[in-house]
């Protein structure tokens, strides 16, 4: 088996890839998931007000993704461009 | 020093089965100790019921029990069925068995523990509704055992397939990622179907009335909390059977490793988060029946929200399966 730089380079991105969207999965996933089961409690506790909670839970989420959305674009930089 | 091939594969295979019973222990160990906790809570609170406790306890901590166990096959198979080596893919393969049983395990083993526990719980609140709370306790605690089941499918095929038509380099890399990828994977969903099945027993005991929609709505909730289980048994399934064209390079291994560490690892939270969205849910239809259609509605677009980075890293790993 030959190696060379570029191939070690290319092995190391691919690796740093799946790693950097893997573990940057974690954290929103479970972050998500905390919001969403508040905004249950709180439409179990005020039906009235559903619209504005859900709402504000997609809000929430949405920041929450955030990092999730990092990891995506770090990845896709390291599978594309570097 | 050089080793023949043979050395090697009962090397990986041994390495293989301790890691498979060793990661595959921990899980169990913990949703049982979990159990007992709240057993002696409930005998605490209610001596008078002690036998029917303590029995519900030993049922529950038996159905966690069985993730460890299906480790314990995968770790004696290991050891002793003498595995041929066809070529060093035979040796990878057997350590990325071990993998996907040992970390499959962990998630189902403290999930289950989770309902069982909540059940003696329950037992001493409700003590005439006996019936219902070990049936609902029953099927979430093996709604929870699935993630353990699909890794234990993965380290079957991994140990049973015969690898020697492949070339050997990137097919040891897939191996091992596949293994990584399902075991990983099933993590997330074990915890996360324990959370909602917990949260359904304990809604049971607090509102009789609400047993059936409390039911329907776990069901509900755990099926969807499995799908990042089920992505990572795809992606491992795609690893194992698909035939990746033989190269002298290592970029092509690393993608493949790369793409069962991302789909397990990313599989991980959403799985855990989508258990807790779906377990608040289940809560709240128990205390506010009449708006059950609106907090399932809201449930399932926060489950929806928190499923999307499972599905992002499962397009990175696809990416890195088919188009590096």
């Amino acid at each position: 088996m030959s190696i060379e730089g570029a191939d070690i380079i290319k092995a190391a991105a691919y690796l740093g890839a799946g790693l950097a969207m893997g573990l940057g999965a974690i954290g929103p996933g479970i972050g998500e998931g905390m919001a969403a089961a508040k905004a249950c409690e709180a439409i179990g506790k005020n039906p009235k007000e559903q619209g504005l909670l859900t709402r504000t839970m997609l809000v929430g989420q949405a920041v929450s993704e955030s990092t999730g959305i990092y990891s995506l674009v770090v990845a896709l930089l390291l599978l594309f461009v570097v | 020093m050089a080793f023949e091939l043979q050395t090697w594969v009962d090397i990986a295979a041994y390495l293989g089965g301790g890691m498979a019973m060793g990661f595959g222990a921990i899980g169990a160990a913990i949703g049982e100790g979990y159990t007992a906790s709240q057993a002696n809570i409930a005998i605490a609170r209610r001596p008078e019921n002690s036998s029917e406790i303590f029995r519900s306890m030993l049922v529950g901590q038996a159905i966690a029990e069985s993730a460890s166990i299906f480790a314990l096959v995968v770790a004696l198979i290991l050891l002793f069925s003498n595995i041929v080596a066809v070529s060093y893919v035979t040796a990878l393969a057997a350590l990325g068995a071990g993998l996907s049983m040992g970390f499959g395990a962990i998630g189902s083993g403290v999930g289950s523990g989770f309902p069982a526990g909540a059940a003696c719980i329950a037992l001493e609140r409700q003590p005439n509704m006996s019936g219902s709370i070990t049936t609902n306790m029953l099927i979430g605690s093996a709604v929870c055992q699935t993630p353990a089941i699909f890794a234990m499918v993965t380290a079957f095929i991994l140990i049973f397939l015969d690898f020697s038509a492949k070339p050997v380099n990137p097919t040891w890399a897939a191996v091992l990622g596949a293994g990584l990828a399902s075991g990983f994977s099933a993590i997330g969903s074990g915890i996360g179907g324990g959370v909602v099945a917990k949260n359904s027993v304990e809604g049971i005991a607090r509102q009789p009335s609400a047993v059936r929609p409390v039911t329907n709505i776990m069901l509900l909730g755990q099926a969807i909390t499995q799908t990042p289980a089920i992505l990572g048994l795809l992606v491992g399934f795609l690893l194992i059977f698909m035939n990746f064209p033989a190269t002298d390079k290592i970029a092509p291994g690393m993608a493949l490793i790369g793409a069962g560490l991302c789909m397990g690892i990313g599989a991980i939270g959403p799985g855990i988060g989508e258990g807790i969205a779906s377990s608040g849910g289940v809560k709240w239809i128990a205390r506010n029946q009449s708006n059950t259609g609106t907090i399932t509605r809201t449930m399932l677009v926060g489950m929806a929200v928190a499923e999307s980075t499972a599905i992002y890293a499962m397009v990175i790993a696809l990416v890195l399966i088919f188009v590096m």
